[in-house]
């Protein structure tokens, strides 16, 4: 347990006071487009292209099927080399058709292979083991359910899951939080999960409670989701367990980063360079903890997801239910169409996604929101201009950095001093660059010199690491010649001393003054 | 049928605010200000912001051509202008036009582009090209006018032309008569020669706390600051350091010898205490950037401006404080970073 909490800190977690955190942006939300219309589940496309990577935290999936295989819903047909990240699962059952590279949601833009899948329309599922008893089950058991049914962080970010839950097995968390802060414009994806399932996501969190022995769970929403608030708040009464509670936090830009929601919680900081973990915490997605549930109480692995399009290119703005896998242009279609003069496609919300080139790329488990703007929303192609050093940045940054003196250091290379001054504690929430007056790429360049700084310690990890090898190779033949010299003159001494040893001395002695006796004799 | 899109960056959002717009906000919060000042001076200031704005342009647009720049992007963010009327408010209304030229080729020349141009240099340009000009032509920088109010024969629109752009006056005048020293002028002179504060004080060109017209003048120049601050062009740091420090070490030399020292208050609204305060000082590109930095130097402004104006050879120094503290930003700026999310807290392994 996390006795490291001053009493202070955990008094205040329990008094549930609404902290605040530094600077953040008051946006337009957008939200109501897309939540009147209730959720609906797309039926499988005609092809459905599985990306074998689904996320960046690790390498792309290895195939474990082969192309003319049938397979069934729920199936795994990848497997990720490390261990705890999990499998990837034939999101219905049907043929694979091939194994191809395609292009795919993925922030580098680069294509990636599929596996890609006719479905044969019955759904067959494959054999689903639900864990009945979960709620008496061991930990360890629902941490491996988690890993193996494929669980990533579903709002966004696509961390595995299995690896979040381990850390706080191993660790020990008193809190556990799920966030249904989506603090980004146009996202609808939790609000509506919480509207319309509430339950699932009620016993998601118990099941995750079970999972990592935590005292309490809070779930936090916004305070502008008021029929969420009474939607869970009955759903409670049903099946809560006590252990469960609502908070509304403000709404406001980016609340919903993992690391603004513990400090508007709990009034306290994520250490720079650590995790939510370090304080008792654990933050996990509501949309995680509903699939949870699915992969616990129902066995089903993570096959689909909500996803909201929305903006204002699409002609009828909603929440669907979609296989991973889908075509992004099919769900487009779902919604009506495109409307108006689209100029950008992105995966994500305005703040922090990313555009994709092309409405091909199916949708992976990161995909919270296809967004299709227009040019009336976009950022017009303003040429950027010399930082003025306004300190408008400043005063948005959530982690209360300097992005106007960060980007002076990361376009200058001046790398001791960016990180001095906290670059890898930015978030890339993008605050920053919004309102910057010069239409300075900020995050843009954040998101370089956090990379640089990564190769950086990576590279010098990697030397220190020779050096040390180095200088233990030195320090091994130094020593070896030390215990050689020691070895020599100890059996020197040994026989000089040894009566043995004296003897064998005087001869050798002997002989040598009779052959130069008998040399001398020789000689003319 | 699927579609293809053009790719970019986030935020995928259109930007609210532009550089244009700062320094466009800059200008209309001096308008009122401005508008004072001529209507307790007359109009001899829009000839020298007309004179300053148009040499401001033309060196603008020489330099950027020079270096190779975007001269339509450049020419229109305003800065250049800014400039310009923030020099043409530190000049006698009836300075030569040769003095405009001059001090506009310091500011935007050298000061400006010479250091990088927009967002490199490290000196505040217009105070740069006003230094420059008082300490070479002490004499034309020194000849203010007396107010409106005041003054024996009012000097119209044309008599200003006149005098600025051939040195005559009207028939009968001689400098000697039209001008005047300034309220903290006559103040140091009178100190120095031995005369109480309060004696000194009774002189017509006083008003209420500073000078007669002048007070008025800074009132509307803090109704400009208020609104840039609402704007969230400015933020209250630097006005609420270097006012508050005028004050607080004004008080105290006031409290400790009234005779020779003016109120705190005949400090703030004479001079340029005011303008700096929200125009000058406020300068992002040669002032601190942290909050707490921001402070320092107003702090720095206010008390460096108190000491010109006690000890030093001119009878206000806002514009000398300002280019101090210019220096000293880099050095503040270092050690008033702020500790960000999460910096030095313990992490449990």
């Amino acid at each position: 347990m996390a006795q490291h909490l001053s009493a202070a800190a955990r008094a205040r977690l329990a008094g549930q006071r609404i902290h605040h955190f530094h600077g953040g942006l008051r946006l337009r939300h957008h939200k109501k487009i897309s939540c009147d219309v209730p959720l609906e589940r797309v039926p499988p496309s005609e092809r459905l292209f599985v990306p074998l990577l689904q996320h960046g935290h690790s390498d792309a999936a290895r195939s474990l099927v082969e192309a003319g295989q049938a397979v069934l819903k729920g199936e795994p047909i990848g497997s990720y080399c490390e261990p705890d990240t999990g499998y990837v699962h034939a999101p219905t059952s049907g043929k694979v058709i091939a194994l191809e590279v395609r292009p795919i949601a993925h922030p580098s833009g680069l294509d990636g292979e599929c596996v890609v899948i006719q479905p044969d329309g019955e759904e067959r599922w494959t054999r689903l083991e639900p864990i009945e008893d979960w709620q008496h089950a061991d930990p360890a058991t629902l941490g491996e359910r988690i890993r193996t049914a494929g669980l990533v962080g579903l709002g966004g970010a696509v961390f595995p899951t299995a690896k979040k839950v381990e850390g706080a097995q191993a660790r020990g968390v008193h809190t556990l939080i799920l966030n249904g802060a989506e603090c980004e414009p146009y996202i609808s994806c939790d609000e509506m999960l919480m509207r319309e399932q509430p339950e699932k996501l009620i016993l998601g969190a118990r099941v995750l409670r079970r999972a990592t022995a935590a005292e309490r769970v809070i779930i936090a929403i916004e305070d502008q989701m008021g029929v969420v608030q009474r939607v869970l708040d009955s759903a409670l009464k049903t099946c809560g367990d006590g252990a469960v509670e609502i908070v509304r936090v403000t709404t406001i830009y980016p609340e919903g980063g993992e690391r603004q929601l513990v400090q508007v919680l709990t009034g306290l900081e994520v250490p720079s360079g650590g995790l939510p973990l370090d304080l008792g915490l654990l933050c996990l997605n509501v949309g995680t903890a509903a699939a949870a549930a699915d992969a616990v109480i129902e066995g089903k692995p993570l096959i689909e997801r909500i996803v909201t399009v929305s903006g204002s290119g699409i002609s009828r703005p909603r929440n669907l239910i979609a296989l991973l896998g889908t075509p992004i242009h099919d769900l487009v279609e779902r919604c009506g169409g495109y409307r108006g003069d689209v100029q950008r496609l992105v995966l994500g919300g305005p703040m922090m996604g990313y555009a994709l080139p092309t409405d091909a790329a199916p949708v992976v488990k990161a995909a919270n929101c296809i967004l299709a703007l227009t040019a009336d929303d976009l950022r017009s192609p303003q040429p950027e201009m010399p930082c003025i050093r306004c300190g408008e940045c400043m005063r948005v940054c959530p982690a209360v950095l300097l992005p106007q003196q960060l980007h002076w250091q990361v376009t200058n290379q001046q790398w001791e001093e960016a990180e001095e001054y906290g670059l890898m504690d930015c978030i890339e929430c993008g605050c920053c660059d919004f309102v910057c007056p010069s239409q300075i790429p900020l995050a843009d360049w954040f998101r370089y010199g956090k990379g640089v700084l990564v190769n950086r310690a990576s590279e010098k990890r990697a030397a220190d690491h020779a050096r040390h090898r180095y200088e233990a190779r030195q320090e091994r033949l130094e020593r070896l010649k030390r215990s050689r010299q020691d070895r020599i003159a100890e059996q020197k001494r040994q026989l000089k001393q040894s009566s043995e040893g004296k003897r064998k001395v005087a001869e050798a002695l002997e002989r040598a003054r009779k052959s130069r006796g008998e040399d001398e004799g020789r000689s003319p | 049928m699927s579609r293809d899109f053009a790719i970019g960056g986030a935020p995928h959002f259109f930007p609210p605010v532009t550089v244009q717009r700062v320094m466009r906000d800059v200008l209309l919060a001096m308008l009122p200000g401005i508008a004072a000042y001529c209507w307790c001076f007359g109009p001899g200031l829009l000839l020298q912001i007309v004179l300053a704005v148009g040499f401001a342009l033309a060196f603008e647009a020489v330099m950027l051509k020079l270096r190779g720049q975007n001269l339509r992007l450049f020419l229109s963010d305003f800065s250049a202008v800014v400039t310009a009327v923030l020099f043409a408010l530190c000049l006698p209304p009836l300075a030569p036009w040769w003095i405009a030229c001059i001090g506009m080729l310091f500011a935007i020349v050298i000061a400006k582009h010479l250091f990088g141009g927009l967002g490199y240099n490290v000196f505040n340009p217009a105070m740069v090209g006003y230094v420059v000009c008082l300490i070479s032509f002490p004499r034309v920088m020194t000849a203010w006018l007396p107010p409106l109010s005041l003054a024996d024969v009012p000097i119209t629109f044309l008599d200003s032309l006149a005098a600025i752009f051939t040195g005559a006056l009207p028939a009968g005048l001689g400098w000697d008569a039209v001008t005047q020293a300034t309220p903290l002028d006559t103040l140091k002179t009178g100190v120095d020669q031995g005369r109480i504060v309060s004696e000194i004080r009774r002189a017509p060109i006083f008003g209420d706390f500073g000078g007669l017209g002048w007070e008025w003048i800074a009132n509307w120049f803090a109704v400009g600051g208020f609104w840039l601050m609402w704007r969230r062009v400015i933020s209250w740091h630097v006005p609420a350091a270097m006012i508050g420090t005028v004050i607080a070490l004004g008080l105290i030399a006031y409290l400790a010898d009234p005779g020779s020292n003016p109120s705190p208050l005949q400090h703030v609204f004479s001079g340029a205490i005011i303008l700096g305060a929200f125009f000058i000082a406020t300068d992002p590109v040669t002032g601190c950037t942290s909050s707490r930095g921001r402070l320092w130097f107003g702090v720095g402004v206010g008390a460096i401006t108190l000491a010109i104006r006690r000890w030093g050879g001119y009878p206000d120094g806002v514009a000398f404080a300002v280019l101090i503290m210019n220096m000293a930003a880099p050095l503040i700026d270092r050690y008033t970073r702020p500790r960000h999310y999460g910096e030095g807290k313990q992490k449990h392994e």
